[in-house]
């Protein structure tokens, strides 16, 4: 006897199988991504004063992802719609668009975003030495305007051995960012939406001076490393939704195509809606991680 | 005596006679015993790997349990061997063979109850019993999802295996507790290996179990929903079924917190991130290099998020076994199915509001201990409700004493004892005096072991017939039972009055530290000798499983004499499980309906009374 | 598959879809203009830091409400689905707010 209702519906729920597994499947989903935001919210607002960074991501960037994964989300629609439709040659191309936008989305993040992370770096400042690096801080100047204070000098290190060498006694930037070398710019105060290019200066840091000194790794701060996490484990399962299309969009996918359209068409809604979920997770993730 | 039930009798050309509407020729080894997506081959796997799991979590308790008893003294015989296995010289503190150091006691009981809880009982009461019985009851041919049952279980039993390697890092296995509070367990078993290191290996083997469970949970509200036979109403459905449902939605809704939880706290051990630790954490008076910034106290309410409804996981599909078994050997309907039906869905939701009540010495304030002390003793109304109708169920019933029927009586004042002890447990006053100490594992203890192990003793007895077309021998049975019994009581009863006098429940020593403990610290001994006692029954148990697969007496479909579907269909059942279409004429539990010849009803019998109910009302 | 047909049940004609598929691509548009006003809106500066994020959460809730509703289909769902999404919707909610209950409810010496 074979399984009933793959997919045709059963009368009284109206549903075919696969459609209820798929949304059991993303509620429990919903309960990841909220425990996680969950978590963002708790650290964020038990951060300390200064040590929950704004301004460090490349919006520009993460507008960019923001459109593919978009588009991504209409196309893989029309590629269900096309299947409904029994128009096969549209669903590849809607199918491969759809692909092709969830690889693009990946290789920026993979080969831009955390690479340009990775090798910026930063320290925060002790209290008791916030006053001595008050030209890269201007927290005088903060001050006077009611914004909050800065704790953290950023920038590219001249020499990342110096953070595993306990005989070294200072971190060198090379560079520093726009903001730690006219700290009391008016342009400084808040993120802007390109990002401001470093400046070429040489800047010591005594390491007695340091409470924390990291790369921008998911060790530098509670913000990356729930950035790191979300983006990391959003990406999964971007990695994870390409996989499925393209198995589906393989020879597979035709050959049930010719058994059964219908069925093929449940597939590809069914990846649909894990797809659109994962898009859901990354309109929040934007706002959160990259704008506020 | 057998009324006619063979409706889907068992045809003499085997699992390949259903109608020929395919030629498949038999698949081999792998593909039947190893990569089956057979709900009742995959029932099987989860059942047999996770009683062997059981027995692990057991022997590792016997061991501590001579600690206990017996503190610093050398383990005879099994301490020399072990002294040689165990990594981190566990068993050969200061260099003398058999002794246990703290650290690997802490790793038994940690271990312990990791394995207790997640790779035996959550794999059998729910997985093993679920996957096979479910179908089976509401008239299904399997699972809506085969592929990823088979998925399921294979993720199961890499977590376990994960968990199993973790004994031989050289750490040692995991020893910050089943509940892995940080900031110990983010910084314990530090090593030059950032992987293969006991508490590392635990989160991972937690996020294959987590995996594992996700995947189950998604097939079994799929199937109960869709592939109800027709006829197989919402309350037409055994009760076993409805509390299997209940149990795949927590598992579904709650694990994955505890999943987002255990991702953190692993980037905390390997990318030194501080998502739980605070600023200023010291380790062995050296400052952590860690940004800081974290919260210990978001693990606890991530992992009691789960932990909490976890534990209606581990005791709602025990309770719809014993409804089965009660049902069974009463020959009379449930008492108050419905009533019990909506407790169990009461139960479902209120688990997921009252965790912190694990978390009262945390220092929460005054309002919000009053929410979670408010929603605690109200889900203790719904537990009560479900113990009242099965005890009910008793009355008036023609009581037959078989093996499951004993495990099932002996159940229901167990479980209340249990039940009733937590009680105290739900005030935050009262908590506070008996939070960490041996009460509190009394207390759990009570409702797992004499209750849900017995509900698996219970449900393996019962439905041993079905999957094997063999009865297991009654007699050792009962030795089996009586020996577990007594030695249940007297290893847990004494636990109470140790709590209460406040011995610690983490105590490596047994207590011997604290004068407060002086009066209750000989129990230990006596514990202890009931303990290794209950093991040597167990081994009775073992070998009546395995003789009895050969050598048991041969039944037919329907040995007991039962309404449910299940025992309409072969045993054991052909693949696809019924040789036709099935339908539904009444409720689950039809027995002695007055002016009927026969005592039992099946559910599927076109013959006899329809009904709508489940019970006829008493 | 003897019992499944291979056509589309009624109300999920290819022409029914047909008349969606203008709806995608206009939603899809509107969730890239709602995109860029995120982006402009978080640099417009709404007093409170507390107001900047209620605005961010307002289109992003709004963005993915459009995706849920019309790209989920969500709005023409059957009532089992919209059960699993309403006790999904009361623990995930339960979850954070009950966390933050205790976070925010310290143990003091005032009762």
């Amino acid at each position: 006897m074979e399984i009933p209702y793959t997919v045709s519906a059963r009368p009284d729920t109206g549903l075919y199988n696969a459609k209820i597994g798929i949304w059991l499947f993303l509620a429990s989903e919903v309960m990841l991504f909220g425990g996680l935001f969950s978590a963002y919210v708790f650290l964020r607002i038990g951060a300390q004063p200064g040590y929950w960074p704004h301004g460090l991501l490349n919006v520009p960037v993460g507008t960019f992802n923001t459109a593919v994964l978009i588009a991504s989300s209409v196309t893989v629609v029309l590629a269900w719609a096309s299947l409904k439709m029994r128009q096969f040659a549209q669903y590849k191309i809607w199918m491969g668009i759809t692909i092709l936008c969830g690889l693009l989305f990946l290789i920026v993040k993979l080969t831009y975003e955390w690479p340009a992370k990775f090798h910026h770096f930063g320290v925060f400042i002790k209290k008791e030495a916030l006053a001595k690096y008050e030209p890269y801080l201007g927290n005088n100047y903060l001050e006077a305007k009611m914004l909050p204070h800065r704790v953290e000098i950023t920038g590219d290190i001249e020499d990342e051995a110096a953070l595993k060498d306990d005989t070294a006694k200072t971190y060198v930037f090379k560079a520093i960012d726009a903001v730690n070398a006219e700290p009391t710019n008016p342009e400084s105060d808040r993120p802007t939406f390109l990002p401001r290019p470093l400046v070429e200066k040489k800047v010591v840091i005594d390491k007695a001076d340091v409470d924390y000194a990291s790369m921008f790794y998911p060790r530098h701060s509670a913000y990356f490393s729930a950035y790191f996490l979300i983006t990391g484990l959003h990406g999964l399962h971007v990695l994870g939704g390409l996989i499925v299309f393209t198995y589906f969009w393989l020879p597979v996918g035709a050959n049930l195509y010719k058994r059964n359209p219908e069925h093929l068409a449940n597939r590809i809604e069914v990846a649909g809606l894990f797809w659109h979920f994962v898009d859901l997770v990354w309109i929040f993730v934007f706002p959160l991680f990259y704008l506020l | 005596m057998e009324t006619s039930t063979a409706i889907h009798s068992h045809d003499p050309h085997g699992p390949h006679g259903h109608g020929g509407h395919e030629e498949h020729h038999a698949p081999g080894f792998w593909r039947t015993y190893v990569f089956s997506t057979d709900h009742k081959m995959i029932g099987i796997q989860y059942g047999i790997t996770g009683l062997c799991f059981l027995f692990f979590g057991f022997c590792l308790m016997m061991v501590m349990r001579w600690q206990l008893a017996y503190p610093g003294q050398a383990l005879p015989f099994i301490g020399k061997l072990l002294a040689n296995v165990v990594r981190n010289d566990g068993m050969n503190a200061g260099g003398v063979p058999g002794v246990m150091t703290a650290d690997f006691y802490n790793s038994l009981g940690a271990m312990h109850g990791t394995i207790m809880v997640f790779l035996g009982i959550v794999p059998v009461a729910f997985a093993a019993f679920g996957n096979y019985v479910v179908p089976l009851q509401i008239g299904a041919p399997d699972m809506t999802f085969p592929k990823i049952n088979m998925a399921s279980f294979h993720s199961f039993w890499v977590g376990g295996l994960i968990m199993l390697v973790s004994f031989f890092c050289p750490t040692g296995p995991a020893k910050s507790g089943w509940t892995s509070y940080s900031p110990l367990a983010d910084l314990a078993d530090q090593s030059t290996n950032v992987i293969f290191n006991g508490q590392t290996l635990w989160i991972l083997g937690m996020v294959f179990l987590i995996t594992s469970s996700l995947l189950g949970a998604v097939n079994f509200v799929t199937t109960i929903i869709q592939l109800r036979a027709p006829g197989m109403t919402w309350m037409r459905m055994p009760f076993f079924c409805w509390v299997q449902l209940i149990t795949a939605f927590i598992l579904l809704l709650a694990f994955p917190p505890l999943e987002a939880a255990s991702f953190m706290q692993l980037m905390d051990r390997v990318f030194g991130t501080s998502f739980f630790l605070p600023h200023g954490v010291t380790l062995n008076s050296h400052l952590v290099n860690v940004a800081g910034g974290g919260s210990p106290l978001l693990w606890q309410h991530l992992f009691w998020f789960l932990a909490h409804p976890e534990v209606y996981v581990l005791i709602l599909p025990g309770l719809g076994i014993i409804a089965e078994v009660l049902t069974n050997n009463t020959r009379r309907p449930m008492w108050g199915y419905k009533a019990a039906v909506f407790a169990a869905l009461g139960i479902g939701f209120l688990s997921f509001i009252v965790w912190a009540h694990h978390m009262y010495l945390t220092g929460m304030g005054a309002a919000v201990s009053t929410f979670f002390q408010t929603t605690t003793i109200l889900i203790s109304v719904p537990s009560v409700i479900i113990l009242t109708c099965l005890l009910l169920s008793l009355w008036g019933g023609s009581i037959r004493f078989t093996v499951p029927m004993l495990f099932a009586t002996a159940f229901l004042p167990e479980f209340g004892i249990g039940g009733l002890t937590g009680i105290p447990l739900a005030f935050n006053s009262t908590d506070l005096y008996l939070h960490d100490t041996y009460y509190i594992i009394a207390h759990f203890h009570y409702i797992v072991a004499p209750g849900t192990i017995f509900a698996i003793f219970a449900g393996v007895y019962y439905w041993y017939p079905k999957a094997s077309g063999r009865m297991m021998n009654e007699f050792w049975g009962k030795v089996h039972f009586w020996g577990t019994m007594v030695c249940m009581n007297i290893v847990f009863f004494p636990m109470f009055l140790q709590g209460m006098a406040g011995m610690h429940r983490r105590g490596f020593d047994g207590g011997a530290t604290y004068d407060l403990n002086k009066p209750v610290i000989h129990w230990n001994t006596t514990i202890s000798h009931a303990a290794w006692t209950m093991g040597a029954f167990q081994l009775i148990f073992i070998f009546n499983f395995f003789w009895s697969m050969k050598f048991g007496k041969k039944v037919g479909n329907n040995p007991w004499n039962s309404t449910t579907l299940e025992w309409s269909a072969p045993s054991p059942p052909p693949h696809g499980n019924f040789l036709e279409p099935v339908a539904i004429y009444r409720g689950p539990y039809e027995y002695s309906v007055p002016g009927h010849p026969v005592d039992f009803i099946p559910q599927c019998d076109p013959q006899g009374p329809r009904t709508d109910a489940g019970a006829h009302g008493h | 598959m003897e019992n499944e047909h291979t056509h589309a049940p009624d109300h999920d004609t290819a022409h029914h879809v047909n008349k969606h598929v203008k709806g995608y691509l206009m939603v899809g548009g509107l969730l890239l203009f709602c995109t860029a006003l995120t982006v402009f809106l978080s640099y417009v500066n709404f007093g409170t830091q507390k107001a900047n994020i209620v605005v961010a959460m307002a289109v992003a809730t709004f963005k993915a409400g459009c995706v849920a509703a019309i790209f989920m289909h969500l709005k023409s769902e059957k009532w089992t689905i919209y059960r699993f999404l309403l006790i999904t919707a009361i623990f995930a909610t339960g979850l954070f707010l009950l966390t933050a209950f205790a976070m925010s409810d310290p143990i003091s010496l005032n009762f």
